[in-house]
Parts: C-alpha cells; sequence; structure tokens
C-alpha cells in the first residue's frame, strides 16, 4: 500500500507532463491557479491519475479538489477503501 | 476547484468567476447601522469586461441579432436585408409545411392557446396523447413522455433515473442540459474523454458491481457536428451492466433510414434503454421527449419534477409536433437531399481553405474552426454582411475552447443555395484574412 508520501511523488511526477510552466510543486499548488490548467488538461492528468492507481475520482470529488495535497489525500482515502 | 465541474456550469461563460470574498467583507456596516448590499451581478464583471472589449473592436454584438422577417425556413430579413439561413437547426425544414401549419392554426382555434397546466393535473389534452402516439409509432417504442422542451427532458430523466449512490458516466462534451441534469440529481458523475470507448470502458470496470449506471450519450455532438461510436460503445454498456440513454437531439428526422437517428443507423436502437430527442429541431416546433421499452417507464410521469412543475406545451405546439413527426416518418427523400447538400458544404470549405471540425461530413452540422474569438467574430460579421447567417459558437461550451462557425444544413436548402453559401464564406474569408 502506497504511503502518502509516495502518492504525492507520484502525482507530482503524473503532473510534469503538464507543467508546461515549470511551475514549483508543493502541497498547496492549485492546478487551476498556480498551474493554469483548462478542463481539457484537467481531463487528462485525472485519467492519468485514475490509470495509475485504478481507481475512479468522481467529478464529485474533483469539485472539492484544489491542490495537489488534497488530490494526495483524496487518492489515499480511495486506495484504503 | 480542479475545475471539471465548470463544465458542470457550462451556461455561465465566465472561468469560475472572481473568488468569494471572505465572509468578513460580505457585510460592511455602515454608519447610520445599515448593512450594505454585495452586489451579485459583481461575479460577471469579467464576462461583462470580455464584451465590450469585443464590441469595441468594431463587431457587432453576435448574440443579439433580430430576424425581422422570416420568409421561409432557408430565408429571413436580417437588419433589412436577406438573409440565407445556415445556423438554425431546421434540418428538415418543417417549420413552414402547410400540413404543419395548418394543424397547429386548427388547434389553436378548437383548443385555445395554452393549456395553463401541468401534465399531471389539467394540462394534458388530446393533443398531446396523439403527439405521443406518434411519437411511439415514429421510434416503434412502447412508451413516450412529451416534455415542454428537450432541456427539460435531459435535466428531468437524468436526475430521476440516477439517484444517491448511482453513477452517471457521460462524454466530457455533452450538452449542458445533460451536465445540468447530472447536477440537479445526487448521482456521483464520472466523465470519459470524448467519444473515447476504451476510457469508457475502463471506468466502467472500475465502478462498483452492483450500484446503478447510466451511460448518458449524444448520437451527434452540436460543437463539431461529428457521429459517436454508439454501436461499440453501447455494446461495452451491456456487457458491464449499464442502462444507456442517448440524446439523438441532432440526427432526428434526418439519420437513419427512417430518421430515428445514430442508433437506427448503427444498428443498436433495440439496444438502448432511453432515447432523448427535442421538437425545436428536426420536428421544427419546440418541447421534448423521451421513448422507451422500459416496462416500468409511466411511472416516470409521477416522479421526474420537470415534468410535473411546469406548464405542459400549447395545443398548437403538440399538433404541429404530431404533424411534423408522422411527416417525417416518410422523407426519405428529404433526408438524401440533406445529404447531398451536406457533403457539397463539406468539400466546398474545405478545397476553400477552411478547417473543418469533421474529416467528412458526418451530420448536418459542418462546423468552421476559427483561429480565435476575434477572428471568428469578424468572420461571423462578414458573412452577415454578405446575407449569411451561421451560428457563432465560443468557449466554454465549445471543445478545446475552440471558437467555431458552426453551419446546419437544410433540407429546404437548393443545390444554388449551398453555392451562393461557398461563394459568400470565399468572399467573406478573403476579407477577414481567414483563408
Ligand atoms: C444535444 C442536445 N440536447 C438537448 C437540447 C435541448 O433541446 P431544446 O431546445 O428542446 O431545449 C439541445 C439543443 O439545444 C441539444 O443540442
Amino acid at each position: 500500500m502506497a504511503s502518502r508520501e509516495e502518492i504525492m511523488a507520484k502525482v507530482s511526477e503524473l503532473i510534469g507532463p503538464f507543467n508546461n510552466k515549470g511551475v514549483e510543486l508543493k502541497e498547496d499548488t492549485t492546478f487551476q491557479g498556480d498551474l493554469e490548467w483548462d478542463s481539457l488538461t484537467v481531463m487528462d492528468f485525472v485519467a492519468a491519475v485514475e490509470d495509475e492507481y485504478d481507481i475512479i475520482i468522481t467529478m464529485n470529488m474533483q469539485a472539492e479538489i484544489e491542490n495537489i495535497g488534497q488530490l494526495s489525500s483524496a487518492v489515499a482515502k480511495l486506495m484504503d477503501d | 476547484m480542479l475545475n471539471l465541474f465548470q463544465h458542470l456550469m457550462k451556461t455561465s461563460p465566465v472561468d469560475g468567476g472572481p473568488e468569494p470574498k471572505a465572509i468578513g467583507d460580505k457585510q460592511v456596516q455602515d454608519d447610520d447601522g445599515i448593512t450594505e448590499m454585495t452586489d451579485l451581478l459583481s461575479k460577471f464583471d469579467p464576462l461583462i469586461q470580455e464584451r465590450e472589449t469585443l464590441l469595441l473592436t468594431g463587431v457587432k454584438d453576435p448574440y443579439a441579432l433580430v430576424m425581422e422577417e422570416v420568409k421561409s425556413p432557408t430565408v429571413a430579413i436580417c437588419n433589412g436585408k436577406e438573409t440565407i439561413l445556415l445556423g438554425t437547426y431546421n434540418y428538415m425544414g418543417m417549420t413552414f409545411d402547410d400540413d404543419v401549419r395548418e394543424a397547429g392554426v386548427r388547434a389553436l382555434e378548437e383548443f385555445g392557446s395554452g393549456t395553463t397546466g401541468s401534465r399531471v393535473l389539467n394540462g394534458t389534452y388530446s393533443g398531446h396523447k396523439e403527439c405521443e402516439e406518434a411519437l411511439k409509432e415514429f421510434y416503434d417504442m412502447d412508451h413516450a413522455m412529451v416534455f415542454s422542451t428537450g432541456y427539460q427532458a435531459n435535466l428531468g430523466i437524468i436526475s430521476t433515473l440516477a439517484g444517491k449512490g448511482d453513477y452517471v458516466i457521460l462524454d466530457i462534451d455533452s450538452h449542458a442540459s445533460i451536465y445540468d441534469g447530472c447536477a440537479m440529481g445526487n448521482a456521483e458523475i464520472v466523465a470519459f474523454r470524448h467519444n473515447d470507448v476504451e476510457a469508457l470502458e475502463k471506468r466502467l470496470k472500475r465502478l462498483p458491481e452492483d450500484a446503478g449506471k447510466l451511460v448518458v450519450l449524444e448520437g451527434v455532438y452540436s460543437m463539431l457536428g461529428d457521429v459517436a461510436p454508439l454501436k461499440e460503445m453501447i455494446r461495452i454498456c451491456k456487457e458491464n451492466g449499464a442502462m444507456t440513454l442517448v440524446d439523438e437531439a441532432h440526427s432526428m428526422g434526418f439519420i437513419g433510414d427512417n430518421g430515428r437517428g445514430v442508433v437506427e443507423a448503427q444498428g443498436v436502437i433495440d439496444d438502448v434503454d432511453f432515447i432523448i430527442g427535442t421538437f425545436s429541431k428536426s420536428v421544427g416546433t419546440v418541447g421534448g421527449f423521451c421513448v422507451s421499452n422500459h416496462p416500468k417507464f409511466e411511472i416516470l410521469r409521477l416522479a421526474c419534477r420537470p415534468y410535473v412543475f411546469t406548464a405542459s406545451l400549447p395545443p398548437s405546439v403538440v399538433a404541429t409536433a404530431a404533424t411534423s413527426i408522422r411527416k417525417l416518418m416518410h422523407s426519405g427523400n428529404k433526408r438524401a437531399h440533406l445529404w447531398e447538400n451536406s457533403k457539397k458544404l463539406h468539400q466546398g470549405l474545405r478545397d476553400l481553405g477552411f478547417e473543418i471540425g469533421t474529416p467528412e461530413a458526418q451530420s448536418a452540422i459542418i462546423a468552421v474552426i476559427m483561429p480565435d474569438m476575434e477572428r471568428g467574430a469578424m468572420m461571423w460579421q462578414a458573412l452577415l454582411e454578405e446575407g449569411l447567417y451561421v451560428n457563432l459558437a465560443r468557449p466554454p461550451a465549445t471543445p478545446a475552447n475552440m471558437t467555431l462557425l458552426r453551419c446546419s444544413l437544410c433540407a429546404e436548402h437548393t443545390s444554388e443555395q449551398v453555392d451562393q453559401i461557398l461563394g459568400m464564406f470565399e468572399a467573406a474569408g478573403k476579407a477577414v484574412g481567414a483563408i
């Protein structure tokens, strides 16, 4: 079972190809504000995370997620369930 | 917000709007103890700004056009000028059909101007039942439910079918009414990449086996005019225990041997659970519907709030709809002509050097991709000055933030009109430097 730190590291790795502006990635880096992603990029990135962990992050959950830390926690929780 | 949910609010053209103020600044008390009001409309300031910037460049407001006179399904007077209509979704040109108009006039005289009531109270007249009979015959299905608009049909059916603990799985490019139906219900929402069969299958396989699942698809996607691979998708849904709903708003009357839509053309009409449609396109009036063979379908009339808590369609409208639907059953020649028109326009625009949303004509929607909003608006206006109306579509309603000049053909366009249209595109395109 992956730890929260491992998930966070993996998530940051998956952000790589979409991080066109080379933004420094921290817990509180936001997808919309800092990374400036549009909805298509968000969808591709979410699909990459979902495929990595074989999970589904519903739009209902996505609506509550603003930054990398929150996403990592959500993934950790989905893995636990 | 990760902001995929911005799609749920596609009707708001502003990206998220400003951050809400902290609770602390929200209420400012004056000396006299009166709390100052927070202007709820200030969240639209970015949109107001964007609009003003666009209008300053000298283009007319593309969303404020008035049709002063309508001569036929294909010609109107706009700004005093005779204009060819190429963006009305009036695919089969039924709006001026003699039988259709006569039925409407007769119903208006015999049943009055409106029902003033809900379908489940005083708002079901014989005309509403007759209209549902026409739909059942048109689709060869057991049940039909007529709503006041197609928007409400999606809103009502999706939110009522999928409840708490259920899942709605939808294409990311779904129509606003589908997203709004999801937002109105309590189900979990899962989106997949546009028309991606594998992405749909992966997601279905990851969902709990015993959960209720509704997959919502469209036959023709209205932004680019592309068709969905329904054959594969419906098979995968079946294999994974999901019910299916297909919105055939842009294919009814035109696609499929009997005009029943992409589900018919791809041979899966018997495998889908629900078809949603509208009267506001091929049928040529206003209204929406859902047809189904599900044995328990009729109970939705009592459970579906957008069906119950709104007034039914006026008698003249259901009379025109029923007459039009019955005529559409026997419109093979018109369908063939509409295909010819669509293919001719698609090829002609490509030959002129325009970029089109699909590699070939897949429906009666031909979407011309413009490089940006400003040139899109300039081109739209240049076309209007030439005497051609098309639909200007912009983000966030469009996929991938594209600006589109959406053309929708009509079976009543003559081949000569299509030639004229191509001439206008050439002149306007050169004038604004788009080709
Ligand atoms: C795919 C789709 N579904 C539903 C609707 C809503 O139809 P109506 O105009 O009847 O509300 C539309 C039309 O805008 C549409 O394009």
